[in-house]
This record gives C-alpha cells, structure tokens and sequence, in this order.
C-alpha cells in the first residue's frame, strides 16, 4: 500500500494540510500526524486525548488489594504462629503490604495501558521519516496517493512530499 | 519552536551520549575501582564473619545501617520531587526530574544493598520473597523488615518505570540520529515509538496517574524504614513522631543531593544554557523549608524526651547532648541547619556556590542524623547491664566509600547512554503558552505580582 506524506517545519502548516485533508474527503482516523513533542495546542494534536487508563489503574489497584488480603491472610492462616501476641491474622500490619501491592496494581496496569493503547512496542510503520526527529511534523495518509492529497498537503507549505 | 531551534537543543542534550571524552573514561576507571574495593572488602566480610566489623554485643546495626536508612532517604530527592512539580505543574520542574528520577532509581539500589550486606549470610535473602515453598512457610507479615522488602521493591519498580516511559522519546530521538550498534540499541529501547497524538497523550496520563501514585509509596517507604526502629521498644525509638520525621529528613537530604548532583552535572556536561540559576534558587527554597521542618522535628523530638524525663532516655539523650556523641550531635545541627539557614536565606548570598555548599553540608548533617538514631540509643539500652560501644572499622568505612562511588559510577553511565535531561519536555517548555505561564510563575515566585 502507498503511504504518501509532507513534511512540515510549523505545527501551523501542519495544521493547514491536515485541515486540506479533511476537506478533501479524508477521514481523521486516516490522516497520519507525528512529531517529536506533544503539540496539544493544535487541533490535530489534540486528537484521540480520551482514555480509560484512570479507570484501569483503579481496577488494577483493586486487585492489587485483593491479592494483598489473599496473600497476608491466607498464609497467615496456613501457618499458625502466634507473633508478639498479636492475633494470627494481624490486620494492622497486613494493612501496609496490602498497601504496597495496591499502588503496585496501578502502577502495573497504568503501564500496560499505555503500551496496549500506545501500541507498544511496535515496528516503525512505512509512514515514518527520522526527520521526525530533527523537528519536522509529519502529516500524511496510508493508501490515497492521489491528486486531492497531493494538493491538500501541498497547501501547508512542506519542505517536501516523499511516497513510500 | 523552529526545526533549527530543536536540533540545536537536541545536538546540546545528546552530546555526551554520542560523543565520549577522555575524562569520562578516567572517572569510570576511577569509580570502578572504588566500586570494586567495596565488593571485596564484602566478599572478605563474608569469608571472615560480622566480627570483622565494629557491630558487636549490645550495637548489632552499625554503619551498614546508618548508610542504609541514608540512602533510603537520599532516594525520596528524584521520584518525589519530580512527581510533585508535575502534579502542581511547575514549568521550571523540565530540566530538573530526570536528573533527579535518576537519584532516586540508583541511590534505592544502593540502599537495599545494605540490609544484604549487613546480613551475615547474604544467599539466604531470598527467604523474604512469598512464593509457595515445599516447607509450607511464608514470610512473617508482621516484621517490619519483610515491610522494608514490599516497600523498596515497590518504590524502586514505580521509580524504574517512571523514570524509564518518558525517556522513549528521547530513545527515538537518539535512534533516528545514530547510525551502527547505537541505532540497533536505541530502536530497540524505543520500541517503535512515533510520536503520534495518541502516544503522546498516553504518556502523558500514565505520567500523571504515576505521579499520583508515587507520592504516596514514597511517603510509605520511609514511613516503613521509620518503623524497622520505632516499632521497637528501645529508648528514644519508640515514637509516633518517626515517621514523619523521617520522610522531612528524606526529602531533606534528598534535596541537598539533588542540587550537588546537579551543580556536577552543569559544570561537567556545560548545561549552563539549560540548568539556570533560577533551578538552584527554587530548590534552595525548598532546602531551607525542608531545614526548617527538620528542626521543628528536632526540636520536638527532644523537647518530649527532655520533659518526660524517663530514666532509659535520658540516658541516650544525655549521651547525644554532653556526652560521647554530642560532637556529632552538634556537627549535625551545625551542618543542618546553623550553616544552611543563613546560606539560603540571604538573598545577597543565595548564590549557586552558596547553595551547593549548604547541600553538601546537609548530606554530612544527615548522614550524621542516621548514625545518631542508630547507634547511641542501641548503645545505651534501657538496662545498664546492656550498655556498649561502637567504633566502625575498617571494612564498614570502606563500604560506606564504596557506595558513594557507586551512585557516582552509575550516574556516569546512565549519563553515557541517557539525555540527562529530558529533550521532548524541555522544547514542550518552548511553546509559547508554557513560555507565558512560566514567565507568570516565575514573576509570582519574585514577589512581582501578587
């Protein structure tokens, strides 16, 4: 499949090729935008910003404390010893590893979150350009090299439209 | 901000990642071989038994414990630190967490060294581990050392990723620059990052959902070191005020570190253009604030003591305040606080320098605070048949020296293969609407606008 795309100096002109884009017909999920920092000001930045991942970091922290209560009070029950007379399943200090196990959880599912929703880690797409890296903003669509995209990212001003 | 602008950055950040000098290869030669002094000196510690230490009947925790709950606490400079700024969304925070995550990583694994190098026979640590044995036996979850384990391991796993998820596109940034094995390595360690919208905003809310959740593990991780002493009965540890006395003097030495660490960084690596003075003044504020908490905690600790008069305590305090480690106890307070108020609080000499020297005396005064904690109060237990003496010997001196040189041995490398400072956070920094509201901050911070 051909990927077609522009490479642009400005989130400006990025901004300009990918609102051409749209007018031409193409469908947001389709235009591709990379850069080397997070441009949230632009509305092509601003794109995709809702997630769940507070929702599953709650949930992870669930069962982390569930496993933390699983853990503490069923050894503790498995291997009666009576510790400082404290009573077999001691609640209080059960209380700071259940803790510990609960932050982990979120910290955990926070991650995998990311790297499932990020799609990480990943091979580098044929719609990539290390020029990325050097500054430029990469705005472009997989499988429309026609005259419409051409023009629509020629509007934004870019340094150069490459075809893969 | 322009391409131009942003390679400039990058190529500045990535200098000493991609080309190395000489001097780099002197310092690690040098750290090495201090590393490894360390390692057989505990190597000769194992082989000849605890008895070639000063721990000895009735003070069984010594310096390997003193440098134990140190560097425990030097830790809370990094993740805490940076995850705080981020949640209150300080603009000046960008050039300073990296630099401070990294303290945080290193100076925990150097730290839980300790408690294995304090054990007599290290190969058996691995009983503190819960997994289903074929003897049936878990660990016991009411000992606070079994806590320590949880949370160390916690905070060090929290702390790794944290500091590790926002370096990838830094990673990608060396990838696409590189060429040979670094942009094997680097495309590797980036994982395929692109830098689309959707990552970056991803990254973004796991960044701030783990900063959410590290404030609280940090504060839980000297809470629990807190508690491997006042959870026993033994004069002048048996107090509800440990735990928060110990986080402020964590955050404390944490701070001084943070600024020593960051002065060496400016002067070796020529960050002039990135680490400002406007860095070590924000952080010589919280030095002094941090000064000041810890002698309100002192001063309470003490006071209560002092009043309640207990026989057993009087004992260890007298022994700090006029007797054999009042010294020490005086060059604690000298180091932390009768040097640092005046330095950081004069605004005619809260210069870099200035600040760099209150910290370094702050990591000594801290250090000291430790040992002060430790020792006199096992020395002088609440019956005088069980009263002793410690004097640290060679091989306990050694390790000590050995642990600096390994937080700055690991530093040097992670300095080699890692942007100190983080180079996507620092040009987010650049957009003109952070510019503005950095500019109101730091007006606000100068008392220009109300």
């Amino acid at each position: 499949m051909t990927a077609i795309y522009g490479l642009y100096n400005s989130p400006h002109d990025a901004q300009v090729a990918f609102d051409r884009l749209r007018s031409a017909g193409i469908s947001e999920g389709d235009i591709t935008v990379m850069s080397s920092e997070p441009l949230e000001e632009y509305e092509f930045g601003s794109r995709d910003r809702k997630t769940v991942m507070p929702w599953i970091a709650v949930l992870g922290a669930v069962i982390g404390l569930t496993g933390a209560y699983l853990l503490t009070s069923l050894t503790q029950k498995a291997w009666a010893i009576n510790t400082g007379g404290m009573p077999i399943v001691s609640t209080y200090t059960n209380l700071i590893i259940m803790f510990e196990l609960t932050m982990l959880g979120a910290v955990f599912a926070t991650v995998l979150t990311l790297l499932k929703t990020a799609r990480l880690p990943s091979r580098l797409p044929k719609l990539y350009d290390p020029e990325i890296s050097m500054g430029k903003i990469l705005v472009g669509v997989s499988g429309a090299d026609s005259e419409s995209v051409r023009t629509a990212l020629q509007s934004g001003n870019p340094e150069i439209i490459k075809t893969r | 901000m322009t391409p131009e602008k942003s390679n400039r950055l990058a190529e500045d950040l990535l200098r000493p990642v991609l080309h190395t000098s000489r001097s780099f290869y002197i310092a690690v030669a040098i750290f090495s071989a201090i590393v490894l002094c360390g390692v057989a000196t505990w190597g000769y510690q194992i082989y000849n038994g605890l008895g070639v230490t000063g721990d000895n009947w009735p003070v069984f925790w010594g310096f390997h414990e003193t440098n134990f709950v140190f560097w425990i606490g030097i830790s809370h400079a990094g993740t805490l630190i940076s995850a705080i700024l981020r949640i209150v969304n300080a603009t000046w925070r960008r050039p300073v967490t990296r630099c401070a995550e990294v303290i945080t990583a290193f100076a925990l694994m150097i730290g839980a060294m300790f408690p294995l190098i304090h054990l007599g026979r290290p190969w058996l640590a691995w009983w503190l581990i819960p997994y289903p044995s074929e003897r049936g036996i878990w660990p016991n979850y009411r000992s606070p050392l079994v806590w320590d384990f949880f949370a160390i391991n916690t905070y060090l796993t929290a702390s790794l990723l944290f500091l590790i998820l926002p370096a990838l596109p830094d990673f990608a940034l060396i990838r696409d620059r590189a060429s040979g094995w670094r942009k094997r390595v680097y495309g590797w360690l980036s994982m395929g990052w692109q830098g689309t919208p959707k990552q970056w905003h991803r990254l973004e809310s796991a960044m701030h959902i783990m900063a959410l959740a590290i404030i609280p593990i940090a504060i839980s991780v000297h809470t629990i070191v807190s508690f491997d002493f006042s959870m026993a009965v033994v004069p002048m540890w048996h107090s509800t005020i440990f735990g928060p006395y110990f986080v402020a003097g964590a955050i404390f030495s944490g701070i001084a570190a943070l600024i020593i660490v960051m002065a060496l960084l400016r002067k070796l690596l020529h960050l002039e253009a990135y680490l400002l003075p406007l860095h070590f003044q924000n952080l010589g504020k919280l030095l002094l604030t941090m000064s000041l908490l810890w002698g309100y905690f002192v001063f309470n600790e003490r006071l209560t003591i002092w009043y309640g008069n207990s026989p057993h305590e009087m004992n260890v305090f007298w022994s700090t305040q006029t007797g054999k480690y009042a010294p020490l106890f005086w060059a604690m307070v000298l180091f932390n606080f009768v040097i640092p108020f005046p330095l950081l609080t004069i605004k005619r000499i809260r210069s870099i320098t200035a600040t760099v020297i209150a910290s370094i005396g702050v990591v000594i005064g801290m250090w000291l605070e430790r040992f002060l904690i430790i020792v006199p109060s096992l020395s002088r237990k609440s019956t005088s048949y069980s009263w002793g003496s410690y004097t640290p010997q060679w091989p306990e001196i050694v390790i000590l020296c050995s642990s600096f040189a390994a937080m700055a041995l690991l530093y040097c490398l992670f300095s080699k293969f890692i942007p100190i400072i983080s180079i996507w956070e620092l040009k987010v920094g650049q957009h003109p609407q952070i510019k503005k509201a950095a500019k109101v901050q730091d007006a606000q911070a100068a008392g220009e606008l109300v």
